[in-house]
């Protein structure tokens, strides 16, 4: 039974996965984060999209700032805060929000103040959906892991099967 | 910070290669960097992480043997990528690969022609990492050719100088790494690390130049004054021991590139300041790393393979972009046979030889018509000369090589031949740089493409076919990538330098380069402003100087007011001109700009004059100094040649140089 539970939590993650890519919100680079993941990283997924979420806030408050002030914009602050939200989302296979970036990028180089401010209410509404669906996705594994784990041999289950 | 400690000893043999290879990741993006250690674990090569470029630098310095290879991000907070990449091929010659989320094809060009080995965009796949193996080995293998055709020649060269110099006693090296005098002498690290060679010996230890070490050389070519720099008298001055007159005199081309290469960059007010002899001060407010790492730049440590001349910066990055790309090279290979021939009829050991530069400033002018390919190529195609133009404006500001280059009918072979015949100071600089640039077409470091004028045409030759229609792209061929290299570059180091030094030429040089840049994002607009500047500065005259000016000048400028310059400048009298400022009016359209930057370009190779490089020197603002100043004489390059005629023998040292590694170069295809 616990067998079960453990293909069940995989089985809602890969759908979760699967909802998750068809909707763009990821793209295979996702997956070859998860390829790295092995016996000697086990976490690796995990602690690369929690500094990616951290390094994400940071970013997207500055930018939040930066883009909210009345007088003056800096381009070239925004520019390398987007830099590196492109980069980092790129990496992680966060595809909806590099997409997201780029065309706040294209704004901001055109002096687009509406567009820019458009783009990141956009880009802060996809940056929290992504976060909250990996959530989900990180504590479905949790679970699976310690369904998983529950599988091994164990002398108490052992005697009760 | 991250930085994990990998476990591979220095003695990598290849046994297992590519397995253990020794990487050092550096990205100030945590999440990257944290990826990039996941992906070359996989690889299985050995991992060291760091978070910033000092710390990178600084565990390079410690010890180079360390690592095989290091990937860097271009975007780093404390350090341009682009700066460390320089710096690591210039002090180091590992193999760099770029990375950077940002897939715009001038920034990529501006990777290659700073020397790096490869540039991927991220976000990075397993795939590719898999393959970034082959970058070290190249590096091992190629130099290893070099070296054996450089070292014959070397061994004449050092032979000869040993004779003159002082007493080489061999290792200079402060920190106690190998040293190595001349470019070609890189592949010999291997082989001479324990070496403690003496001066008759073919290969000389390098001398590192360190902060100190430079700083009482900048002193003491301040004290003599730049265009008088000698570098017996420089190596008295300094009055350091183990310091041989062929390590200083190839420091010092390397300084006179770097200083070209900022001057260019500079502000105008940056100018006067170095104009006043503030050149030290200005060179120290870089911050003597970066000042220090972009001088290096120039020099391209030794990366040219047959040069042997360790002052030609081209070499360096020659062989930095010879790994990778090697296409421009090739084609440039026959071209640049011409050239070595006549550098070698121009100078005998030309290192150093200072005094044999009068007889070679003579040579000069037939030496560049001398290379009848090369100026066939180079008849004034503008559209070609646009784009070379603009790339040794910025780095020629301040020289009148304009001379030169004019034998070459090629913009390019102008700035050349103009650095090379102009500024005596920055002239060895300039001529490497040229060498490089004719061999590399790439991009080589910015000053290289100043510097070779022979080269320049043959380069440019191979160039224009491409120029022209990179102008149209914006990118594509060697010109362009030096065009584009060039802007860029000035741009960080803003040092101000002696505009006296801008070699009309440059001017040009920089407006093709800053054509080619405006056509880039206005992120770019630093390397536009660069061109805007040179543009418009030509509207007058055909003159390559104003190029170099306003280059100056228009780094300076924040991107409305360039293309607000630009549009100024529509009003120019010259039609040249005009066309270029309409067309750098037309939003930078890239190929609309450059076609008229090459056109002109074209014109202001052959007419630089020296006027140019007064202009430079006063930093004026764009419009006006420039366009007065620049006259339009068709012998511009061969009056140039008279005017800089004491400048000249420097010029023709480091045309020696450059010939001689164009010569080296040559032999290595």
């Amino acid at each position: 039974m616990l067998g079960l539970e453990s293909y069940r939590l995989v089985a809602d993650m890969n759908r979760l996965l699967a909802l998750l890519f068809h909707q763009g919100v990821l793209d295979e680079q996702f997956l070859q984060l998860q390829q790295l993941q092995d016996e000697s990283s086990p976490n690796f997924v995990s602690e690369v999209v929690n500094i990616y979420f951290n390094e994400s806030e940071k970013l997207l408050r500055n930018l939040r700032t930066l883009l909210m002030d009345r007088e003056q914009w800096e381009y070239k602050r925004v520019g390398v805060h987007l830099n590196q939200l492109i980069g980092s989302s790129s990496s992680i296979g966060a595809n909806r929000i590099r997409n997201v970036c780029v065309a706040l990028r294209a704004a901001s180089e055109q002096n687009n103040r509406l567009g820019c401010l458009r783009a990141l209410d956009v880009l802060e509404h996809e940056y929290c959906y992504l976060k909250n669906k990996l959530h989900e996705f990180f504590h479905i594994e949790q679970q699976r892991v310690l369904a998983a784990g529950i599988r091994y041999p164990n002398p108490m289950q052992q005697q009760q099967q | 910070m991250t930085v994990e400690e990998t476990r591979a000893s220095s003695g990598n043999d290849f046994d297992d290669f590519p397995k253990g290879m020794r990487v050092l990741a550096v990205d100030d993006d945590p999440t990257c960097l944290k990826l990039l250690e996941g992906l070359l674990r996989k690889c299985q090569y050995h991992v060291t992480l760091a978070n910033q470029a000092r710390i990178a630098l600084n565990m390079l310095r410690e010890n180079r043997n360390r690592f095989d290879l290091i990937i860097s991000d271009v975007h780093m907070p404390d350090m341009d990528g682009f700066k460390l990449l320089e710096l690591v091929g210039l002090e180091m010659d590992l193999p760099v690969i770029m990375l950077s989320a940002n897939s715009d094809p001038k920034l990529v060009m501006k990777g290659i022609t700073h020397g790096a080995c490869d540039y991927l965009v991220k976000p990075v796949r397993v795939e590719e990492l898999r393959n970034i193996w082959q970058h070290v080995v190249r590096k091992k293998v190629d130099p290893k050719s070099r070296d054996k055709s450089n070292s014959s020649y070397d061994r004449d060269q050092q032979g000869s100088e040993g004779g003159q110099g002082p007493a080489v006693t061999g290792n200079v090296d402060q920190d106690g790494k190998s040293s190595r005098k001349r470019k070609d002498d890189e592949e010999e690290d291997e082989e001479n690390d324990q070496d403690d060679v003496d001066p008759s010996a073919q290969k000389k230890p390098r001398v590192v130049w360190s902060i100190e070490l430079h700083r009482k050389f900048v002193a003491a070519v301040n004290q003599l004054g730049l265009e008088k720099a000698v570098p017996k008298r420089i190596l008295d001055l300094m009055n350091v021991d183990g310091l041989t007159r062929e390590n200083v005199a190839s420091h010092l081309q390397k300084y006179r590139l770097y200083l070209k290469r900022i001057s260019t960059a500079a502000s105008q007010q940056a100018n006067m300041v170095a104009a006043l002899g503030g050149k030290d001060a200005s060179y120290l407010r870089m911050g003597s790393l970066d000042g220090y790492g972009d001088y290096r730049t120039l020099t391209g440590s030794g990366r040219l393979p047959g040069t042997g001349l360790s002052s030609y910066a081209p070499s360096g990055m020659l062989g930095r972009l010879n790994s990778p790309a090697g296409v421009s090279l090739r084609g440039l290979a026959s071209p640049t046979i011409i050239q070595p021939n006549l550098a070698q009829s121009l100078s005998n050991p030309a290192f150093g030889k200072f005094q044999t530069i009068g007889s070679q400033a003579h040579q000069n002018p037939n030496f560049f018509q001398g290379i009848p390919s090369s100026l066939e190529l180079d008849q004034f195609q503008q559209t070609k000369s646009t784009t070379q133009v603009g790339d040794f404006s910025a780095i020629d500001s301040h020289r009148s090589f304009s001379a030169a280059t004019n034998s070459f009918a090629d913009t390019r072979a102008a700035v050349n031949s103009s650095n090379l015949l102009g500024t005596g100071p920055s002239n060895p600089l300039l001529l490497q740089g040229n060498t490089q640039q004719i061999q590399n077409g790439l991009g080589f470091v910015n000053q290289s493409s100043v510097n070779v004028p022979s080269l320049t045409s043959d380069s440019f030759n191979v160039g224009t076919s491409g120029s022209s229609n990179i102008m149209d792209d914006g990118r594509g061929q060697e010109w362009p990538f030096q065009v584009s290299k060039f802007s860029s570059n000035p741009l960080p180091l803003n040092e101000p330098f002696n505009t006296a030094q801008m070699p009309p030429n440059s001017m040009i040089y920089n407006s093709s380069s800053s054509s080619i840049h405006i056509q880039n994002s206005p992120m770019q607009f630093p390397s536009n402003s660069t061109i805007s500047a040179p543009i418009e500065d030509s509207r007058g005259e055909h003159q390559g100087g104003l190029v170099g000016n306003f280059v100056q000048n228009v780094n300076q400028l924040p991107n409305q007011r360039f293309r607000q310059h630009k549009q100024d400048y529509t009003n120019n009298s010259n039609n040249a001109f005009s066309a270029l400022s309409t067309l750098s009016n037309s939003n930078g359209g890239t190929t609309p700009f450059s076609q008229t930057v090459d056109q002109d370009n074209g014109g202001y190779n052959r007419r630089v004059n020296g006027s140019v490089s007064s202009i430079m020197q006063h930093g004026e603002t764009e419009k006006s100094p420039m366009n007065m100043k620049m006259r339009s004489t068709d012998g511009y390059i061969l009056d140039q040649t008279k005017s800089h005629g004491g400048l000249v023998p420097n010029n023709y040292d480091s045309l020696d140089d450059i010939m001689n590694a164009v010569m080296k170069r040559v032999q290595t295809f």
